[in-house]
């Protein structure tokens, strides 16, 4: 930092109290962060190697609760469903998000009051949003299916949340209507950051919008691209509202999510030890997840 | 519809703004049909929730559902009005969990940016970074701990508490977004200010405010948004129906613990919740936009 004291003097205990009253002003976020999250990090390590009943003698247990991860059939279970739901919702928003993005780059009248519309439903809560959802997918009482029959797309009434398959399919579409808005932004502000004269070279160099799409608009927002994909990533590898209102992890424990086993251990069953050693474990996978992911695409920016 | 279809055509040459021009003004036309078909779409599921929520209570559980109330009615609201606790307990519980977190961010973040982006000081790099922590920390991961912690220091069921969670992981960003903020104060100002003999917190008070109010309303914006609507940690933390949050309250309902309660009054209570954020999302949009282009995303 380059301070001007015009006069001159006395620079040096003025610099060195500026040093000081900097660190004073950041001080209290230092201090919460480092009680907040550093601490209960800490203890969630710690508590990863005992066994910690709610009430109760708690027991040093060594690697006992991450050797027990192994055998624990419905962990690995919500864990590959979990994927299964990150794996088929990712590309669904990415794909929504970049063609809403398209269309209201602009260009035509009342573009303002549809990106409004498409983004509305991102500052719902994930709470109203499941509970509004499971109630238009209800099999009798349900504009789904109402809408569904009206039209002759099915015959009878559809229970929805009541099949693994079709769950899954309910619950991404609800995910993407609620989310994608923010993605859609994301994007957006990507494209226009291109400078328009490069996009009116390559039209008038004779290349059609989908060729400019695949070779301008996508190798130039390949940050927000990255951004988007670590988002929803992450965001659906740690999904548990939506499962825990709309399915409560049914049919047959078939949709429990890994935070809603990790949930399940330490606040249903209290083995919050093994709870613990769970979410280690997650926290470890994500963090894999997001730094693998952002390499991934920087690779591809300089190759 | 045409004129914003021109503009892109300036620069064109004569024969290309010809050809373009007519293949365009339909394009454009289909596209705003096509977007404005879609806004319906993503309009519906709130327009039909409201609509239903002002249906009989007998209305909204008939079967087949009807596109349109039969008969219009308040019954839905009288009967989320006096569920549990009564309404007015839950709206009040979330109002004031949002009002402490909007406060502790806004206070933590101000100081913080203002910090960060003023003052030169060893281990500045490391204190920010710590301070991002949350961010690639996800706090289902570490509720468990905090859960013990607030355990034994008996605040796990109030809304104090929660309210630090929230603070947390409402902390790097907001931390983020003010750093850059007061990056983008002119230094001189505030330089002629020290010279007329002005604290820093003085400062920080008569100058700086006023230049970065955007960034702060930002801030509080989200903080309010987040906390109003936050499931998870509430649902662990908040375990008597005092205490219960909107969002806690509307999935005891689904859930059917505190008592039969139809469909149409969950509709009512979720229109409830979502009207707040809706309407102040709206009237501040352009903070909530840019609050998440700002300084994130730049190519």
């Amino acid at each position: 930092m380059n301070e001007k004291t015009s006069a001159g003097r006395s620079v040096a205990p003025w610099r060195a109290s500026r040093k000081l009253i900097g660190f004073l002003f950041v001080l209290p976020s230092v201090v919460f962060v480092l009680v907040m999250l550093v601490t209960p990090l800490c203890l969630t390590i710690w508590m990863s190697l005992h066994k910690w009943p709610l009430f109760g003698e708690i027991e040093f247990a060594g690697w006992r609760n991450y050797s027990k991860v192994l055998a624990d059939v419905q962990f690995w279970k919500s864990l590959w469903f979990t994927t299964e739901y990150t794996l088929t919702v990712t590309p669904l928003i990415l794909g929504t998000a970049f063609c809403l993005a398209l269309l209201v780059k602009g260009g035509y009248r009342n573009v303002g009051l549809f990106r409004t519309a498409y983004f509305l439903p991102v500052v719902i809560g994930f709470a109203a949003s499941s509970l509004l959802w499971v109630w238009m997918l209800n099999d009798q009482l349900g504009i789904v299916n109402r809408i569904l029959l009206d039209l002759g797309i099915i015959d009878a009434p559809v229970v929805w949340l009541g099949r693994k398959s079709t769950a899954l399919l309910s619950i991404n579409l609800s995910i993407v209507w609620k989310v994608v808005g923010l993605s859609m932004i994301i994007l957006l502000s990507g494209m226009q950051a291109i400078s328009r004269e490069i996009i009116e070279a390559a039209s008038i160099d004779g290349a059609g919008s989908l060729r400019r799409i695949t070779h301008i608009t996508v190798p130039m927002i390949r940050r927000s691209i990255a951004l988007v994909l670590v988002i929803t990533v992450v965001g659906s590898y740690l999904a548990f509202d939506h499962f825990y209102i709309m399915t409560r992890g049914g049919p047959q424990n078939e949709t429990i999510t890994a935070v809603y086993w990790i949930f399940t251990n330490s606040f249903t069953y209290f083995k919050m030890g093994y709870g613990a050693a769970l979410s280690m474990i997650l926290l470890v996978m994500l963090l894999v997840l997001s730094v693998a992911q952002i390499r991934l695409l920087e690779k591809n920016q300089h190759g | 519809m045409d004129d914003g279809d021109r503009l892109n055509l300036d620069s064109g040459g004569v024969t290309q703004m010809a050809t373009l021009g007519l293949r365009t003004i339909s394009t454009v036309k289909l596209r705003w049909l096509f977007a404005f078909f879609l806004a319906l779409a993503f309009l519906f599921p709130i327009v039909w929730s409201l609509l239903n929520s002002f249906k009989t209570s007998a209305g909204a559980s008939a079967v087949p559902t009807s596109y349109w109330p039969e008969e219009w009615s308040l019954e839905n609201y009288g009967a989320i009005w006096s569920y549990g606790r009564g309404l007015a307990v839950y709206t009040w519980n979330s109002l004031v969990l949002a009002v402490l977190t909007v406060f502790g961010t806004v206070v933590l973040s101000m100081l913080g940016g203002y910090g960060f982006a003023r003052f030169e000081f060893p281990g500045r790099n490391v204190l920010f970074f710590l301070c991002l922590l949350p961010m690639l920390v996800p706090y289902q991961t570490i509720l468990t701990p905090l859960f013990v912690i607030a355990t034994r220091l008996e605040i796990h069921n109030s809304l104090l508490g929660l309210s630090l969670v929230y603070i947390l992981f409402q902390l790097p960003f907001s931390l983020f977004l003010m750093r850059n903020t007061f990056e983008s104060v002119p230094k001189e100002l505030e330089e002629a200010a020290v010279m007329d003999g002005c604290g820093h917190i003085g400062i920080l008070r008569h100058i700086t405010f006023s230049i970065v109010k955007p960034g702060l309303i930002t801030v509080a914006l989200f903080a309010f948004i987040n906390s109003w609507n936050e499931f998870f940690a509430a649902l662990l933390f908040l375990n008597s129906e005092d205490s219960f949050t909107l969002p806690i309250v509307l999935a005891t309902i689904r859930a059917g613990q505190l008592g039969q309660v139809d469909w149409g009054a969950l509709q009512a209570g979720v229109i409830v919740s979502i009207v707040p954020c809706m309407l102040l999302f709206l009237i501040l949009q352009r903070h909530y936009i840019e609050g998440l282009t700002g300084g994130a995303v730049k190519e």
